[in-house]
Order: C-alpha cells, then structure tokens, then sequence
C-alpha cells in the first residue's frame, strides 16, 4: 500500500513533500519517543506521532521511514515542514488522535514491527 | 515558495551556443519556392535563415512555402516571400533569454548570430530540450564517477593503513540544528559506498549520541568518524557534566533529561543502549565532573558484524 492510498482512506492533510508519496509502506510504528522510533521503526515505515517539531524530520530520514502521520490535530511548526520538503519526507496530519490512525492502518493490513520479519 | 529546479538553474547557467544546431542549413533570397521545398523536405526541418553574401537577409519557413502553394506560386523566390529583419538571438546569451522569445513571438525557431551579427547557429525549441537534457545527463554521470571514485577511495589510495577522519561540531541545547551532524554522517557514509544496512546502524548510533550532546552538556562537544577498510569508529567527546553512574545510564529507560526535554520525546533513556545495540564494539568512559568520551565501532567486513542478525 502506498503513502498516496492512506493519504485518501484516511483523509489525512498532506503538509510536506507531496511528491514523495507514491512510496510503498512496508509497515507502522506509533511512537512520541524519538529513540524508540530509531529503535523500532523500520525503513519504509509510517510513524504515527504527536510530536510535530523539527527533529522528528531528522529521525524519519535517519530511519528512511516513508512518512510521519502527525496526530491530535497538532500543527508542525513551520521549520518542520522546510525541513521536511528539503529531505524528502512527507508530513501528513490528521484531527484523529493516534490510536484511531493506528487502528485503521492496521484494518488497511499495514502490519507493525511485531508482525514483520525483519 | 516555487521550488527552484536543476533544470530552472540549468536555464539561467547554459549559454545558447552550448544547446544550438551549429550545421545550419541556408538559402538564398534567390532560391526558388520550389527548391526551397526540397530542401526543407530533404534535411526534414521547417524553416531556414535566408544568407545573402555572407549576412543573414532573413527567414522562410514551411508556413511561407504552404501559403505560395496554396497560391499557385512556386516559381516565386524566397527574397520575396522571407520575413526581412528576423528577430535574432546572441550565441552569448543565456537559454533563458530563448525560452522567454519562445513564449513572446511564438516562432518556431531563432537564426543566432555572433558579436559582429554573423549567423552561426539556429535554436529550435528541440534544440532547447535535448542541449538541458543532454547537461542533466552528463551532470548525472559526472555524479556516478564521483561516486564510483569515492567508493573505490581504498583501493585508489595505497598505504599501510587508511582512514578518512570527519569531524562535527555539536552545540549544546541546540534543538533546531540537532540531528544534521548525524545527517551528514550518513550521506558521507553513502558516498563512501557503505552498505545501506551498515549505514542505518552508523546513522542511528550517531544520531543518539548527538543528541546526548545537545541534551545533556553544559558546552556542546564533537563527534568524529574514522571510516577504515574493515570498521566505522565513531566518537563523541564532550567536557562535561559526565555521568554519574555508567551502569545505570547503560539500563534501558533511565534518563536523567530534563522535563521539557521529555516533552519533545528525547530523553527517552535509550539512547546509549539503542548505540549499543546498532554497534559491535561501545566503550564509554565518563569521570564525574568531567568530560565523556564515547567510541562505538561497526565492522565492516560482513562476517564479524553482529548487526545483521540482529535485525538491527
């Protein structure tokens, strides 16, 4: 499933990187503790966060994840989404909190690390 | 803000003579409608400069030769036909002056003309394309070798042993700019033709220890990455406050971050542990009240590195 098809199933806002969509999710990871994510989260994963600041851009293209889902409404600082364009890692937010988004990422059968053989 | 392209760059930076045909196909103001038709038809173009003793006169194109066929005047002469005065474009100028007449005249091509108005070449809208085409292209291959060569450095460069040394600085409390050494320390790992697995262990380990620095230090500190043959070495030194018990540091989940750090969710107490896991060797030495100093290593050679397995 691509960023593009979740983007729609879910209604999320794209707020950076649009072009960079079309990425397979490999999986998803739901997490606000940055090093968790660098510890768990797999390159090609979505990560369901709502954490909205710079860093979180750093931590999403030092994982090569696909994406980060920002929930709660929270809106990304604007540096957030510069950096984001600048590396190539789309932004999508969301009023849902992340329990939802995670629930209806698992019902699409985007699978979480437990059930990925790495 | 539009983002600015290569290609956006590329326009501005080539000069026409760079993407222009300089073979150019002419006629004479004598040359009939008639030959005028062969010509065209012959070299499969749709218009031609018009040269009379050297100088450029003016410009015929297929739409002149459609209008005295449809007039029954083939036997005319070009003289009479061709647009006097063509608007011109300089050999010197840049594409995008090109591009910009494209759009404001609609013509399908442009005679080009050197200082002293000499005709020396001929700009088609194709000619535009395939010249900023043929850049990218070769700018992409340029980037390969440059890749190849950086990849290959080790066995470019002969001596007893070999390192390349990178060295960052990395400001304490500095959360806009947190995370770029680690950044760079990835990309340069990539150009170095790293495996992207080994990469992602390199980029994780150093990542957590910039933050470490950014969180925990009263003066910032540096990192250094030493990229052997058979092993990445990464440091990190700061000057203080050190750490009170390594032991407990080392525990998952204990942190000693402050709140509003937390809040950002750094700070998670995972940080040495994560460094621990993605490497193959960590050493941590940290007198209270004074510096830190860590050192991680990752194999490079395949066969001794534990990451893989680890599914790391």
């Amino acid at each position: 499933m691509t960023l593009e098809e979740i983007c729609r199933q879910l209604h999320l806002e794209v707020r950076a990187a649009p072009g960079k969509l079309g990425a397979e999710v490999t999986g998803g990871y739901a997490s606000d503790l940055l090093s968790c994510v660098m510890a768990k989260a797999q390159a090609g994963f979505v990560w369901v966060t709502l954490q909205s600041h710079p860093n979180i851009v750093a931590v999403a293209s030092l994982a090569n994840l696909a994406g980060i889902i920002i929930t709660e409404g929270m809106n990304p600082d604007p540096a957030t989404i510069e950096k984001a364009e600048e590396q190539g890692i789309p932004i999508l937010t969301t009023p849902l909190t992340t329990f939802t988004v995670v629930g209806r990422l698992f019902e699409l059968g985007v699978p979480g690390v437990d059930d990925v053989s790495a | 803000m539009p983002q600015i392209t290569r290609l956006h760059e590329l326009v501005y930076e080539l000069k026409i003579a760079e993407v222009m045909t300089h073979d150019v196909i002419t006629v004479s103001p004598q040359t009939s409608m008639a030959e005028l038709r062969k010509i065209l038809q012959e070299h499969r173009i749709s218009g031609t400069p018009v040269v009379e003793s050297g100088e450029l006169a003016g410009i015929i194109s297929i739409e002149d030769l459609i209008k005295a066929l449809a007039a029954g005047e083939m036997g005319v002469t070009v003289g009479e036909r061709m647009t006097r005065d063509p608007v011109v474009l300089c050999a010197d100028d840049r594409v995008v002056l090109a591009v910009d007449h494209f759009t404001r005249y609609g013509f399908g091509r442009f005679p080009i003309v050197d200082e002293d108005g000499k005709l020396v070449g001929i700009l088609t809208q194709g000619d535009v394309t395939r010249g900023l085409l043929k850049k990218l292209e070769f700018e992409y291959h340029e980037d390969e070798v440059r890749r190849y060569r950086a990849s290959h450095i080790f066995e470019d460069v002969v001596s007893d042993r070999t390192s390349i040394f990178l060295h960052y600085d990395v400001v304490a409390r500095d959360f806009d700019h947190a995370g770029e050494a680690s950044s760079k320390i990835k990309r340069a790992l990539n150009h170095l033709g790293v495996s992207s697995q080994i990469v992602r262990r390199a980029a994780i380990a150093a990542y957590e220890a910039e933050m470490n620095i950014v969180i925990h230090t009263n003066e910032g500190g540096a990192m250094a990455v030493e990229v052997r043959p058979e092993r990445i070495v990464l440091r990190a030194v700061d000057t203080g406050p050190g750490i009170l018990d390594i032991e407990r540091a080392m525990e998952p989940g204990f942190s000693t971050a402050p709140e509003w750090v937390r809040e950002m969710g750094f700070g998670a107490g995972m940080g040495l542990s994560n460094i621990k896991v993605c490497t193959d060797e960590m050493r941590l030495q940290s007198p209270l009240g004074a510096h830190t100093l860590l050192e991680a290593v990752i194999y490079l050679d395949q066969e001794r590195s534990r990451g893989e397995s680890r599914g790391v």
